[in-house]
């Protein structure tokens, strides 16, 4: 390998994590939402798959997919109301209701997506922010999509709020403590509901992402697993949103590493670099759990690290 | 002597406490399958399609002739295994679901060590049984290793699990695609298929084959090991509580490590008799969702290993039937996962009426064991 073609790789490997990560970005921000809360929502999978299926087929109906972006978020918000309302009767638990919600939002997805398969819908428009440079190579890989600024915006509030803000100090000792909200007079099943809506919503968003723009089409291969490791970033994360968008684009080079090599003809090994993200995940919750930092800075309500 | 029924007698209707929970256990989670089925019928409506014609579809797909019924049972096989594969983890408080992974390592890897053999010309009386241990012990060590790290690194099961599946999918497709290609499979990347003569047959008088069989004995022998036996109590007294049973001294971290692993056997066998009975060679068709239904076969079934037997039974015929929906009544093969996805959310909700409906309780009160 030479130094041109390692150049072309890791300018491909920025782009391509700019590009994989912000669904990545959208579902661990949401994620990260809800558990600030005190639950845990495995089933933003279902999310995902069901945004990028609603977000298509709104593309394709209304011709605007900004209209499709909007209309996968109330997707996602549908399915988080349900699964916050489901959560809250007792003796229900949360991560099994998580795990039937990635297979009904699956399921949703596929059955009203057949007709959507075919067609080819409007998709979003990148901004090109490296055509001064006159390098095809860096224009390609500066071509950011907008939803990219709005989820490092997002995070940013988030973070802040998080400290600042009424809500933001009320969502956090839900998470921390039910019973010091219940002393002050806060409603933790509402918070909860509404975290988790919310977090739904963001987790369409980033599955409207996959179909209207990277890889930007709509099948049912479309999502293989981004959900579910977004859940395990918001760990790695130790639930900070700005540490979320550091996360995401790690886990985005990651995935990016195969479709790179190919670029300059290195196509050994492309189905063991399919997997590079899964694994980097894995050794990142090896790494991760029992930390104390990550132990100490947890929710105090949240079943996973209990 | 006979025919008078004294009062005591009588009370005594209101039965034990085990026996009353027991027909809790049969009534709520039938109570979900109704309620699951009346909403799914307000779907068919909302959609212009008739529940009537539906549900007697499933019915004739499922059941209707000999040859449903064997497709129904063939279909079970691999559920029966998958679901055990969830339920025996959950008994020790693990929710683990990768047993789709488990599956497809174990298929690929059975196909894998069949090569050199089928190429040696090793009798099929040896090579299968191979097989059907390499699938095992890889898929042993699958979920083993998830429960491994649970127990020594806590990482939690479920995500991990989830991961090694799509690892073991990755690590299919990488040999699939490179080194273990068979030149003739130009369209679907597959290994070298195993050959007829190396197939696992049917059970004599069915066309089924003999992975129903196991799927049946190894609920009977799994039901027994958890409840009949001291390792069986151990597991569970963990999954109750694990640090009274940390208290107790019981070997904590093997009951969990060996639960995973009987687990992943469990799948692993599922995927060699996927690839030794229904495909003959090992490519993407053994990702067919086995693992993922499993798991909701095994909450239908309450984690007990032999309501698995009938619960995979019913999952079946809902696959076995989803080709005369499609055909039918003009409706996507997805339909089936909706219906799944509405037994599972519905099911998890039927989960708050344990101990609070009150003609299901046993009379005697207070005590709540």
């Amino acid at each position: 390998m030479t130094g041109a073609d390692l150049f072309i790789v890791l300018i491909a490997m920025v782009g391509g994590a700019i590009r994989v990560s912000t669904p990545f970005m959208f579902v661990a921000l949401g994620e990260c939402l809800t558990e600030k809360s005190g639950r845990i929502n495995l089933g933003h999978e279902g999310n995902l798959v069901l945004g990028a299926m609603v977000a298509y087929a709104g593309s394709y109906t209304t011709g605007s997919p900004w209209l499709g972006v909007l209309m996968a978020g109330c997707a996602g918000l549908v399915l988080g109301a349900l699964h916050g309302w489901i959560c809250k009767l007792p003796k229900v638990n949360d991560i099994a209701v998580g795990i039937a919600f990635m297979s009904f939002g699956t399921g949703l997805a596929f059955f009203f997506g057949k007709p959507y398969i075919q067609p080819s819908a409007p998709r979003l428009e990148a901004i090109p922010l490296g055509d001064w440079t006159g390098n095809s190579s860096i224009a390609q890989a500066l071509q950011v999509n907008p939803l990219f600024f709005v989820g490092i915006a997002l995070a940013v509030f988030l973070w802040w709020a998080f400290r600042n803000m009424r809500w933001g100090l009320i969502l956090r000792m839900t998470g921390d403590s039910a019973a010091s909200a219940k002393a002050m007079g806060v409603s933790v099943d509402l918070v909860r509901l509404l975290a988790t809506a919310a977090g739904g919503f963001l987790a369409g968003v980033g599955g409207a992402f996959l179909s209207l723009y990277y890889p930007g089409s709509w099948n049912e291969g479309l999502s293989s697993g981004q959900g579910l490791m977004a859940v395990a970033l918001v760990i790695f994360a130790r639930w900070d949103p700005v540490r979320c968008v550091f996360a995401a684009l790690l886990f985005g080079a990651a995935g990016a590493i195969g479709p790179s090599l190919q670029s300059i003809g290195i196509s050994q090994g492309y189905y063991f670099f399919n997997a590079a993200p899964y694994i980097l995940t894995l050794f990142i919750m090896i790494a991760s759990a029992r930390s104390k930092s990550a132990a100490r800075e947890a929710p105090g309500e949240l079943s996973i690290v209990k | 002597m006979t025919a008078v029924v004294s009062p005591p007698a009588l009370r005594s209707f209101s039965l034990g406490p085990r026996t009353m929970r027991a027909v809790e256990a049969l009534v709520i989670p039938a109570g979900a399958l109704v309620a699951s089925a009346l909403l799914f019928s307000v779907f068919l409506i909302l959609l212009g399609k008739s529940p009537a014609t539906f549900f007697s579809l499933i019915w004739t797909g499922g059941f209707g002739s000999s040859f449903s019924i064997q497709n129904t049972l063939q279909r079970s096989a691999p559920l029966i295994l998958t679901g055990l594969a969830f339920a025996i983890p959950a008994r020790i408080g693990l929710t683990l679901i990768g047993a789709e992974g488990a599956l497809v390592l174990g298929g690929f890897t059975s196909a894998a060590v069949a090569i050199p053999l089928v190429t040696g010309g090793v009798a099929p009386g040896v090579t299968l049984p191979l097989m059907a241990l390499s699938a095992t012990a890889v898929g042993a060590a699958w979920i083993g290793l998830a429960g491994w790290l649970r127990h020594y690194r806590g990482v939690n099961e479920t995500i991990s699990s989830l991961l090694l599946s799509y690892i073991a999918v990755a690590i299919m497709n990488f040999f699939v695609e490179g080194l273990l290609r068979d030149p003739a499979s130009a369209n679907k990347p597959s290994t070298m298929p195993i050959g007829d003569a190396y197939r696992v047959g049917a059970m004599p008088g069915t066309s089924v084959h003999w992975g129903l069989a196991a799927g049946l004995i190894l609920a009977v022998v799994l039901w027994i090991l958890m409840t009949r036996t001291t390792f069986g109590f151990a597991a569970r007294m963990t999954g109750g509580n694990v640090r009274a049973a940390k208290a107790q001294g019981l070997p904590v971290g093997f009951l969990v490590v060996a639960c995973c692993a009987i687990a992943g056997a469990c799948a692993g066998l599922a995927g060699f008799f996927e690839v030794a009975a229904v495909h003959g060679q090992a490519n993407a068709s053994l990702v067919a969702g086995y693992g993922f239904t499993g798991i909701l076969v095994a909450f239908l079934a309450r984690q007990n290993p032999l309501a698995v037997i009938p619960v995979a039974i019913m999952f079946g015929a809902l696959a076995a039937s989803g080709g005369l929906i499609q055909r039918r009544m003009g409706m996507p093969d997805a339909t089936v996962l909706v219906l799944q996805g509405i037994i599972f959310v519905v099911l998890l909700v039927s989960e708050t009426f344990y101990g609070r409906i009150p003609f299901l309780q046993a009379r005697t009160t207070g005590d709540r064991t």
